[in-house]
């Protein structure tokens, strides 16, 4: 079994595809939708976690860049950043995963990219802009 | 064996203090026992690192040519509004100000990008900022229009001024309504879904000197990255609240008014913060070194987490309407260990305060008194404490009827 969080870029012209019934159907794939945007006359956005065989993964993912979706990491459109980041730990709490987390003696915050949903609870609940989100 | 602050300023100028934080002292106390720690500790070193909105700046910025009476016009810095009733050129910024065209909570909820607090962390980083400023001209300030580019080292005097900060302990909150709420303590989830407190608990400055024995006027204190004082008790200080056997505040009580000269300071310690849906506000990073006189003194710097304990308190009715009680008590360390348990139910916490950067204050301190740079001062009066008859009151409103003139007595 392979899981991926990955978002699924959907030009104008595909958001009327059931590209996600394909992939459940056709291949075999476990897909779990996080989050969706799906705007006329606009580039749609679906946030997924996907899970099966490798072999389907690669196969579903191959089907679904060749029907002109843009595939990318869930990772690198949210962002954590250490910086400006205080280690207040006002994040936590009200993380849903556990992305955000304390380490509790010495109270030290990180960010764990693969655990991220990209639910954005966490941007207004951190006062120095520390998280930030292209979606 | 008593010390006086003297004797410690001596061993402090030969390098042979002996200086613990308010984190390690708890470990040594442990070890070795109050009275033999207090002979040989001289000095504890407390931090905190959290927002504190009654905090502000003033400046003095020059007189232009030709001269300009910014006193009794407006003037805007980056467009955040400054406060000019002074003279010609002194003008004030508050932590929370900020510029007129914000959308505030018209939009729910505000982001509130931009404000005081985040104009006096980009002056105290070396940043331009946009002066702008409209004055009514008189015959030796003729001037009625100035917009120039400025940076704090082009001004005078540049000195950050706290009214109110290092509040002693500190209300935790939550949410019990069923919409979710956004306050000074940050997002607040409905029907108890998390938890917020805001202190530094074992490292905070006040807590490690309940009663105000060695804290009071003129205390130098580590304010912002550089140094400062300690003005006099802060506004809302209110020391006669229910206390632990050791006299430790189980609500907000004591509070400082602080100052220093913003040019030493550091953009790292003094960051502005955007509370979604309540405003702008600066975190600010202080530290008060604690002399140890006698081992009373020491004792109540070796106070754990699970020695100090705060009140939770439902931010959706209670708080706004000012209904006091309190959904129940926790310490620090179940604050710290990440839940509670209110009204039966476990509820994740999180904190406004940073304890890792608390910790690197009470370091930083330590670091500078150890290298001799850094000495006590002696106060010139103590602080309100617990039997002066101070107390904190709410606002006894008195309509004001149809044209009622100035009430004289």
């Amino acid at each position: 079994m392979a899981t991926k969080r990955l978002t699924f870029n959907f030009p104008p012209h595909l958001i009327d595809q059931p590209v996600t019934y394909q992939l459940i159907t056709e291949h075999n794939l476990k897909v779990n939708i996080l989050r969706a945007r799906i705007t006329p006359r606009e580039w749609g956005r679906l946030v997924v976690e996907i899970s099966g065989k490798k072999k389907n993964l690669d196969a579903g993912l191959q089907f679904a860049t060749d029907l002109g979706l843009d595939i990318k990491p869930l990772a690198l459109d949210v962002q954590w950043n250490a910086n400006k980041c205080i280690e207040c730990t006002a994040c936590s709490s009200v993380c849903p995963t556990g992305a955000l987390s304390v380490e509790r003696k010495e109270m030290h915050v990180s960010f764990d990219h693969e655990k991220c949903i990209a639910c954005e609870l966490c941007i207004p609940a951190c006062p120095y802009e520390a998280m930030q989100i292209r979606f | 064996m008593a010390k006086t602050i003297q004797e410690i300023n001596e061993k402090i100028k030969k390098g042979k203090a002996v200086v613990y934080t308010a984190e390690e002292i708890i470990d040594v106390v442990k070890s070795k026992g109050a009275k033999k720690a207090a002979a040989e500790v001289d000095v504890v070193t407390t931090g905190t690192f959290a927002p504190m909105c009654s905090s502000g700046a003033y400046f003095n910025v020059g007189h232009s040519n030709p001269r300009i009476k910014l006193g009794g016009g407006t003037v805007t810095l980056n467009d955040v509004p400054v406060y000019t009733g002074f003279a010609a050129v002194d003008i004030l910024v508050g932590a929370t100000g900020i510029p007129e065209d914000d959308p505030r909570n018209k939009i729910y909820p505000g982001k509130f990008h931009y404000g005081g607090a985040h104009l006096i962390e980009d002056l105290v980083a070396g940043k331009d900022v946009r002066l702008e400023a409209r004055a009514y001209g008189t015959d030796c300030y003729p001037r009625r229009k100035l917009e120039t580019w400025i940076r704090l080292e082009d001004m005078n005097e540049a000195v950050l001024f706290n009214i109110r900060n290092a509040y002693q302990n500190y209300n935790v909150a939550v949410n019990l309504s069923d919409r979710i709420i956004h306050t000074y303590m940050g997002v607040l989830h409905p029907k108890l879904r998390n938890a917020t407190y805001c202190s530094a608990g074992q490292l905070s400055p006040l807590l490690n000197d309940p009663l105000y024995h060695t804290i009071g006027v003129g205390t130098r204190i580590f304010l912002g990255g550089g140094i400062g004082y300690v003005v006099d008790r802060g506004t809302q200080h209110n020391p006669d609240v229910p206390r632990t056997d050791q006299g430790v505040p189980r609500m907000g009580s004591g509070t400082l008014s602080v100052t220093g000269d913003l040019k030493q300071m550091s953009s790292r310690w003094l960051r502005g913060a955007s509370f979604t849906g309540y405003g702008v506000t600066l975190a600010v990073g202080l530290g008060i070194p604690i002399p140890v006189l006698d081992e009373e003194v020491l004792k109540r710097t070796a106070v754990t987490d699970e020695d100090i304990v705060a009140q939770v308190v439902d931010y959706s009715e209670a708080y706004p309407n000012c209904v006091p009680g309190s959904l129940g008590e926790v310490s620090y360390a179940q604050l710290k260990s990440g839940s509670i348990t209110v009204n039966g139910k476990k509820v994740p916490t999180a904190g406004l305060s940073s304890y890792v950067r608390a910790r690197e204050v009470a370091n930083i301190l330590k670091g500078w008194i150890a290298e001799g740079s850094f000495h006590l001062s002696e106060t010139v009066a103590p602080l309100p404490s617990v039997d002066s008859g101070v107390k904190f009151k709410l606002l006894q409103e008195r309509p004001i009827l149809n044209n009622a003139r100035v009430a004289v007595d």
